[in-house]
């Protein structure tokens, strides 16, 4: 990959890098059809269940992690904006989308949120059910979504910046670097410029960037992107009977296994609740009592 | 967890606005909550903000109602009445003396007024006791003195019923505010007057419990003012009203004899039951100190959805299978027509969830004890009412954000009306076959009277109708440009003649106060109204408390 042009307009704070990747592009035999001119766009979707974003987690009583269980759980936000977006780029017509695969690593449950974003408007889902305790790290998931991005002939992948719960936002740079394609987090617009080209904005401090690069590649997502449609009855029924494909890891050849650690989770330190006073007496005993006074 | 944060307030942000931000995010989430918190349970049948002009003076109730009298019977509040009370109640805190000291009006103002600062009273002595036995002691002396007392709670009802019109000693019980007893076995509650609601529920969400009634006012209310008032709100279509969560009371009658009926339990066929005559009577045969609750379980999982309805029938129809197929885990059954839905999103710039524009929209909202269990019910029944057609498009929360953001198009109506301008505002009790032909009629009249229209030269802006299906409550709402007299004259007596020849209620779930005591006889026989005055005679012989109101 090498970097074509850098422009930077001081006036606007704009940054526009091009990106260019044609020279060596990855996977030159995997996507034979779209190397000339670009055709239809095959997008994989990854989705987490985690801990509903309105829910205050409390930590276990172990102290190994927050406590899960009769919590209610819904999908990861910016795996919403992940969705609408994929349906956004189908309903936008400028590129045609031949295929939206949402995939989700987890338990049985994990299937509600698949038929959510099939009722968003996905056309397929891609269960990889887990265990109990066969936890995946960021660098698991992007293993388990790069061999699912190959299977499924994907060459664009949407996903958020990061989860919620593990707050790692580690999980698209990682996938986009084992597949060798162009990346773009952060992005707050996503516009298909003709031919291959994509071009992504992304917020930086004091202003936006810019970039733009080729099919394939990976987009992180970040909270402005769009805001994410409410699942119509109608659809909600359609989703039951969209297909929902049930794999394991073994599928994909990975195993769960553990590179990090978990030492310690507890809770912020309380904040020291304030008292009352009768009255201004009282108050002004209370200074006086405190030093303030 | 530091990026949950972040994360919330974002989707908060999406749901008010989904242009460009800010990157911190810090006003939008505040717009949100404002929506969030709007009050559902206020109305009254004068306009609220009509006389802008008035409302920033704060013009007194004896001025806007020329025709009440301060009555003679009544002593004036002297140095000598305060300093025994002074003397009784100990602290000066409990205290807020305007007699002697005329330094206090700013500190007696918001006893004064309401806060919609509708009605403003002279008031000039504010009594807060901590316990029953001074409130007996306060009752006492007054009606040997005979003077006049208003009982207020949290001071957030709408009819004008907890703030004085002349010089009437307010009695706050804002100090009688322990949480007494809680048995977690029973869910029974044992609680003061002057506690407030949202303190009450919190305490009783820590142990697995909920207070069976909930309202938009609940920051501020006063357990002791919703049993006073009989405050229905949101969560009585599945717990009933407060007449059957109510085991026992105690209260203070005008002579200062303590009415001990703390009963804890759930049957009790001994005799007249004589609480019921305290739960609803707006503080005008005795003063409530302590109450029983019988409290139920928390739900442990919500589900909430919208539907787009073609027609008034076919809400119906979804309320019929809402309650076939939900029964025991239905907990709110909403309707809000397609005028005010238009209002709200006009106003808060928010996208509808649904695609179309429908004339009736509903919200179903399910309690239960097991999400998975309600999840399939509430599957069922969609597809059930989708299939016959009754709903024509609707949508299900999918998480929290969600929830409380199809709640807001319900719960924002009160809020944006009222930015919008003047609302007279109705809130009635009508059997449901005929509950909304009541906004019809009402629109047609007013179209007729040539005042309804989009242009700038008709004083009514849009006639809306909303409320809580599930107990055939309606919320009749009238919005206007400015105060036009013509528009009065035309919704009234029209509206409680309308509702009286349907055996209807003209206060639903808010009380008479003083707003609605001309139109008693609407709903009330002349033997009902003549029975009240009997017991009001018998219990209160002096008139002391809370006078000039519904009776």
């Amino acid at each position: 990959m090498k970097i074509g042009e850098v422009l930077r307009e001081a006036g606007e704070c704009q940054l526009v890098v091009h990106l260019s990747i044609e020279s060596t592009h990855p996977h030159p035999t995997l996507f034979p059809r779209y190397h000339k001119t670009m055709s239809a766009l095959r997008i994989l979707v990854p989705v987490k269940r985690v801990i509903d974003y309105a829910v205050k987690p409390r930590v276990n009583k172990a102290q190994t992690g927050v406590e899960t269980a009769g919590v209610k759980h819904s999908m990861n936000p910016f795996d919403e904006l992940s969705v609408e977006e994929s349906v956004r780029i189908r309903e936008g017509k400028k590129t045609p989308v031949e295929d939206i695969c949402v995939i989700s690593a987890g338990p049985t449950k994990a299937q509600d949120i698949l038929r959510t974003a099939m009722a968003m408007g996905a056309d397929r889902a891609i269960h990889v059910e887990t265990k109990e305790g066969e936890d995946l790290e960021p660098l698991g998931v992007a293993k388990l979504l790069k061999a699912a991005a190959e299977q499924n002939k994907s060459n664009l992948v949407i996903l958020g910046k990061q989860s919620i719960d593990d707050d790692a936002g580690q999980t698209g740079q990682m996938l986009a670097g084992l597949l060798g394609w162009a990346q773009a987090t952060q992005a707050s617009k996503v516009e298909f410029t003709g031919g291959d080209s994509v071009q992504v904005t992304r917020e930086v401090d004091g202003g936006v960037e810019t970039l733009k690069a080729k099919l394939p590649m990976v987009i992180t997502t970040d909270l402005r992107l769009n805001e994410p449609r409410y699942a119509s009855l109608p659809n909600i029924m359609k989703a039951k009977k969209k297909p929902l494909e049930k794999k394991t890891l073994a599928d994909y050849g990975i195993t769960a296994e553990k590179r990090l650690k978990t030492i310690k989770v507890t809770e912020p330190p309380p904040r020291q609740g304030g008292g009352k006073v009768e009255d201004v007496d009282g108050l002004v005993s209370k200074l006086k009592e405190l030093g303030a006074l | 967890m530091a990026c949950r944060h972040r994360s919330s307030t974002t989707t908060l942000a999406r749901l008010a606005k989904p242009a460009r931000l800010s990157p911190r995010l810090t006003t939008q989430p505040q717009v949100q909550s404002q929506v969030a918190s709007a009050v559902r349970c206020f109305s009254s049948s004068r306009p609220s903000q009509l006389k802008e002009t008035r409302c920033q003076q704060g013009k007194f109730t004896s001025e806007t109602y020329p025709e009440l009298k301060r009555d003679p019977r009544y002593g004036q509040v002297t140095k000598e009445h305060v300093d025994y009370f002074k003397g009784l109640l100990g602290t000066e805190s409990a205290v807020i003396d305007g007699v002697t000291n005329e330094n206090a009006t700013d500190d007696i103002e918001p006893f004064n007024s309401d806060w919609m600062r509708k009605y403003r009273g002279h008031c000039k002595l504010v009594l807060k006791p901590s316990s029953t036995e001074e409130v007996s002691k306060i009752l006492k002396y007054c009606n040997d003195n005979k003077l006049a007392v208003v009982p207020q709670g949290g001071n957030t009802g709408l009819v004008g019923g907890s703030v004085p019109v002349f010089d009437e000693i307010v009695l706050n019980m804002g100090r009688m505010n322990n949480i007494i007893e809680f048995d977690e076995v029973s869910g029974i509650l044992t609680v003061e007057a002057g506690a407030i609601l949202e303190v009450v529920d919190q305490f009783l969400a820590s142990k697995g419990y909920i207070f069976p009634l909930d309202l938009g006012a609940k920051g501020s209310c006063h357990i002791g003012g919703n049993l006073s008032t009989n405050a229905g709100g949101l969560r009585l279509l599945r717990y009933g009203s407060l007449h059957g969560t109510t085991l026992g009371i105690e209260a203070v009658l005008p002579d200062g004899t303590v009415v001990d009926d703390l009963c804890k339990l759930r049957k009790n066929n001994t005799g007249y039951d004589i609480k019921q005559l305290f739960i609803g009577s707006e503080g005008t045969i005795g003063v409530i100190t302590k109450a029983v609750i019988q409290c139920p379980q928390r739900p442990k999982a919500q589900n909430v959805a919208l539907f787009g309805l073609e027609s008034y029938e076919a809400a119906q129809q979804a309320f019929r299978e809402a309650k076939g197929h939900l029964s025991e885990i239905l907990s709110a059954f909403e309707l809000m027509d397609g005028s005010s839905q238009a209002l709200v999103r006009q106003v808060t710039k928010k996208n509808s969830p649904l695609e179309g524009e429908y004339p009736f929209y509903c919200l179903i909202e399910t309690s239960g004890s097991n999400s998975d269990h309600d999840g399939e019910k509430l599957q069922t029944f969609l597809e059930d009412v989708m299939e016959k057609g009754i709903v024509v498009d609707g949508t299900l929360a999918q998480d929290e954000t969600q929830v409380k953001a199809l709640w807001s198009f319900r719960e924002g109506i009160p809020e944006v009306l009222s930015h919008l301008g003047g609302v007279y505002k109705y809130d009635v009790s009508i059997p449901l076959p005929e509950m909304y032909q009541l906004v019809e009629d009402t629109k047609a009249r007013v179209e007729e009277a040539g005042l309804l229209g989009d242009t700038d030269e008709h004083p009514v802006r849009a006639v809306v109708g909303y409320g809580h299906m599930g107990d055939a409550n309606l919320h009749l709402n009238v919005s206007t440009r400015r105060y036009d007299e013509r528009v009065e004259k035309v919704l009234e007596p029209f509206v409680y003649e309308w509702i009286s020849k349907r055996q209807g209620s003209i206060s639903a779930e808010h009380g008479l106060g003083l707003a609605k005591k001309k139109y008693i006889g609407y709903s009330r026989t002349p033997t009902m109204v003549g029975l009240m005055k009997q017991l009001k005679d018998l219990y209160d012989p002096n008139a002391i408390l809370n006078p000039y109101k519904y009776i």
